[in-house]
């Protein structure tokens, strides 16, 4: 199902060291790291050109890593919450350009959380990647919005609040590609990334990306040995681009879900255990709370609707991106200010 | 009827074409459209007119006064009025009580007052009478009655009834049942007036030839204009009185003059979820090459303080008006006031310096709209351009706008051949002017790509915490503020021969002071001005302080906070630099200014007080 990895070059004649950043200045470990280097294979296998992808971020751990990835994109380190608002502005100056962002929990469940929910009310075309592991690594310690209920963490002692899932908070605020994957699970990520860039606008992928300083004891559901022996994936994805073929072998009635992606490409769902129906807006809502309820940790596709335009196709831009429009559309000419003016003689 | 008991006495001067006129009313009934036919009909018949809008923070019900300064002089600043329309039952008798001797007051004869003014004319009018044989009912009808009013003071200020037509068809924009549903009521009230007031006051206008070349309009609209011929692309904002007419404005000139030969628009507005998406969006659109505006006022600003900040360091382009209110806090909502000066040269924490420009007038609303955003681009960095609640909201006249004389100054911005002739690192200063080159996203050529940062950063926009890199950035930041003074408008000097005194000031005040400086030199003591139009400082502020023995700086905040930044900037000059500083919410009327000025003029006057 893999495309090959030992090609040299991609369509446009790049290499994946094209598509890499500075060396990661975060934990050896860091779940992060896994993910940044997910976002290097993705792009070079997508073959995206890097100066039209636009890379945001917030301010945490997170939010340092688009340093690392994608080098020769253009960037913008935005304030703690911050981002969505100045994605927005980007991608409106030129809405060309493929946006990533990358935030954490922190960033987007607590001092971003009103952004959020407006970026995906506005549905912005972004990829939105939320590293989630539930604790501030920079302040050391302290639990985030997205803490496990009961968790005990040495600095921070236990935490007593329920946790924001970010994902219900997308489908309730009309995202329509809500994921949830696993840092330790390198080809879901991939897969459900390449899906996310063929989307029509706000695409959030909550990643649960254990941190190895603060919060990775064995027990925490954020940590990576909770996440290798409970992860439990709704289904196994496979991207196929545009123009390639899909070969299907046997399958079992219900047992192979195809998803028609915004850009003609197609998300292959083969069902694992249960049948879980993506485009079910409620379904996918009450298997997030079901989830929930029973402790456990569900992946995958959780919810997919193309329907709803993005925010610039109801902006109703220009063909011409804004920032790129000539003078003669900037300034009208002198006759048009007389003529206004006269309105008010 | 209703004739007064003894004669008023008489007003000492010709008052035609020379009073003020307030009209009282109740918010949210309609009175706004009456108010702007007498302002207009004045301005149609050639004499110089200004209307000030003084509304309580409310939708319906709360006490609004509306006033009308005629003057054949051109003084356009408050004054307290000798005319009087009392139709609101909640203040009539404060409103009674508040006219001098000799003035005069229209009252509707429903309202109960306990207050008499024998020395004061006074025309009762039967309100409802006049409206009984109304066909119209219920909302219609009550915001109908105030044409009354309108209608009563055509007969008795004797405004030709055609002026009145010809303020409904602006006023209604040539809809013409709207029109003459009004003018209906107008003529009514005004043949009753014929009939039956006999006028015993000398309030009257008369036509005059001094408005034939000028627009009569609100500065939020003029400087939303400006934007629209400045090419804003994107501009994001949310609600908040009183610069919610600006966006109002805007929305509604760009879908008709910004068009693209194929009918796109050319242009984006966004309502944010508050203050901080909106300056964060103009952040990302600067970033992104778009043009970007808001408008907001003091508790946008302070929001928006961490973006500024952001705008500042990773050199942005933005343009920030803040129309300003009464802070601090929530403050006097629908008051005005110069508040917001130092709070928004220096928006952000750390060591951050903000270019702000402060218009006085429509024109310079129209010219800084569009200069802010050159400015802008110009500078790589936010601009606030700093107008208030009087100058925004109410009608000033102004000569026709002067079309922007350079093109679009987009400031420097490599194109991928550029890039790829001469190579591109963001923070270098190549020009020793502090200004460096940028990229826009997008750009193909290798190596035209950069990481914005609100950290410290290196030359390439690489992070770093190195102390060196941290001081080179920074010193070459106030290398391009000290760039900025020679790029920002020149102030506006009028020196007076001989003058010892000068005075400072900036935005709306000078309306006050132009007329207090005329009352002054009328009385043999005569003082220099300057009208701020932009900080940081140009030298010849430096010069016109040097050239005074004192300077008095007159601004409508409690703490002269352009005082202190004027002996903070030169503080080898600061014993010289007094400070008028006052707010109540109101504008500074003319007589205020004077007395306030008078004792720096007259030494020996402020050792006998």
């Amino acid at each position: 199902m893999d495309r090959p990895r030992t090609i040299a070059s991609n369509a446009i004649g790049l290499s994946r060291a094209d598509y890499g950043g500075s060396p990661s200045t975060l934990c050896k470990g860091c779940g992060h790291n896994s993910i940044a280097s997910q976002i290097v294979q993705v792009a070079f296998e997508l073959s995206l050109k890097p100066h039209q992808v636009l890379k945001f971020s917030g301010i945490g751990c997170s939010s340092k890593s688009p340093a690392y990835f994608l080098g020769m994109s253009h960037g913008f380190n935005a304030l703690h919450g911050r981002m969505p608002a100045l994605g927005t502005g980007a991608l409106i100056a030129n809405h060309t350009i493929r946006g990533i962002g990358v935030s954490g929990d922190g960033d987007t469940g607590s001092i971003g959380l009103g952004q959020y929910k407006h970026l995906l009310r506005r549905n912005v075309r972004m990829v939105y990647v939320i590293e989630n592991n539930g604790v501030y690594g920079l302040t050391k310690g302290q639990f985030s919005a997205t803490a496990d209920e009961g968790l005990e963490l040495k600095y921070a002692g236990q935490n007593t609040l329920p946790p924001i899932d970010l994902c219900q908070e997308a489908i309730a605020a009309g995202c329509g590609f809500v994921a949830r994957s696993f840092a330790g699970d390198a080809k879901q990520v991939r897969e459900l990334l390449k899906a996310a860039f063929s989307h029509r606008g706000t695409a959030v992928l909550d990643i649960i990306s254990p941190c190895v300083a603060f919060n990775n004891e064995d027990d925490s559901p954020k940590s990576y040995a909770y996440g290798k022996h409970h992860e439990k994936p709704l289904h196994e994805l496979g991207f196929i681009p545009p123009a390639e073929e899909i070969v299907i072998g046997e399958t079992e009635p219900g047992e192979l879900t195809l998803v028609s992606l915004h850009d003609g490409s197609r998300l292959k769902l083969r069902r694992i255990e249960e049948g879980h129906d993506p485009t079910d807006r409620a379904a996918a809502m009450s298997r997030l709370i079901e989830a929930e309820r029973r402790q456990e940790f569900i992946t995958g596709l959780l919810y997919y609707d193309a329907k709803r335009p993005s925010f610039s196709e109801t902006s109703h831009l220009p063909d011409t991106p804004l920032a790129l429009l000539p003078e003669s559309d900037l300034r009208p000419p002198p006759e048009a200010l007389e003529r206004t003016l006269q309105r008010y003689r | 009827m209703g004739s007064a008991m003894t004669t008023p006495p008489r007003i000492d001067r010709d008052v035609t074409n020379d009073f003020s006129l307030v009209v009282a009313t109740a918010n949210g009934t309609g009175s706004q459209t009456a108010n702007l036919t007498i302002l207009r009909a004045c301005f149609h018949m050639g004499i110089p007119v200004h209307g000030k809008n003084i509304f309580p923070s409310n939708i319906q019900g709360l006490p609004t006064w509306y006033h009308i300064r005629v003057s054949k002089d051109g003084y356009v600043a408050r004054r307290e009025s000798e005319v009087l329309v009392a139709f609101n039952q909640r203040t009539v008798d404060d409103d009674l009580r508040t006219l001098p001797p000799g003035g005069m007051a229209v009252v509707d004869s429903g309202l109960a007052h306990s207050v008499q003014r024998d020395d004061v004319h006074v025309y009762p009018i039967p309100v409802k009478a006049l409206m009984a044989e109304s066909e119209h009912k219920g909302k219609l009808r009550d915001y109908l009655a105030n044409m009354t009013f309108v209608g009563v003071l055509a007969h008795l200020l004797e405004i030709p009834l055609d002026s009145i037509e010809a303020a409904l068809a602006a006023q209604f924009g040539g809809k013409r049942k709207l029109v003459d549903t009004n003018l209906a009521v107008v003529r009514g009230a005004h043949a009753w007036a014929s009939a039956e007031l006999t006028k015993t006051d000398p309030f009257r206008v008369a036509p005059m030839d001094a408005t034939r070349d000028l627009v009569l309009m609100t500065g939020n609209e003029a400087g939303a204009l400006g934007s629209v011929f400045g090419g804003v692309s994107v501009a994001a904002w949310y609600p908040i009185t009183p610069s919610t007419s600006f966006i109002d404005a805007l929305r509604g000139y760009l879908p008709e003059l910004r068009r693209s030969e194929s009918g796109e628009a050319t242009y984006v507005v966004i309502q944010a979820e508050d203050e901080v998406a909106a300056i964060g969006m103009l952040v990302g659109a600067g970033f992104g090459g778009a043009r970007a505006l808001t408008a907001t006022s003091g508790p946008g600003i302070s929001l928006m303080a961490e973006f500024a900040g952001l705008g500042y360091f990773a050199e942005t382009p933005s343009v920030i008006w803040d129309v300003q209110r009464v802070g601090p806090s929530t403050g006097l909502p629908t008051r005005t006031g110069q508040g917001d000066l130092r709070f928004a040269y220096g928006l952000g924490h750390g060591d951050v310096k903000h270019v702000v420009l402060l218009p006085s007038s429509i024109e310079e609303c129209f010219e800084f709209g569009w200069r802010s955003l050159d400015l802008a681009e110009q500078l790589q960095t936010p601009v606030f351009v700093l107008s208030d609640l009087d100058l925004g909201m109410n009608n000033w006249m102004g000569e026709a706008f002067t079309y922007p004389e350079q093109p679009l100054q987009r400031g420097k911005v490599l194109t991928p051949a550029e890039v790829m002739e001469r190579g591109f690192a963001r923070y270098v200063d190549l020009d020793g002017d502090g200004i460096t080159y940028r990229t826009l996203p997008g750009n193909e050529a290798p190596g035209a790509a950069y990481f914005a940062r609100g950290t410290g950063h290196t030359t390439h926009a690489v992070y770093s915490e190195r102390a060196e890199d941290w001081v080179e950035n920074t010193e070459r930041l106030a290398r391009k503020f000290e760039t900025a003074r020679s790029y920002v408008p020149e102030a506006h000097e009028e020196r007076s021969p001989g003058a010892r005194v000068g005075v400072i000031a900036f935005g709306t005040t000078r309306y006050a002071i132009a007329e207090a400086r005329d009352a002054l030199a009328s009385e043999g003591l005569s003082c220099s001005s300057l009208r701020l139009r932009a900080l940081p400082l140009r030298e010849e502020v430096r010069d016109f302080i040097e050239a005074h023995e004192q300077v008095v700086v007159v601004e409508m905040n409690r703490d002269g906070q352009l005082a202190a930044i004027l002996r903070a900037e030169y503080p080898d000059l600061a014993p010289r630099i007094a400070s008028v500083a006052f707010l109540d919410g109101m504008p500074f009327t003319a007589s205020f200014v004077h007395r306030r000025l008078l004792p720096y003029l007259t030494p020996a006057a402020l050792e006998v007080a």
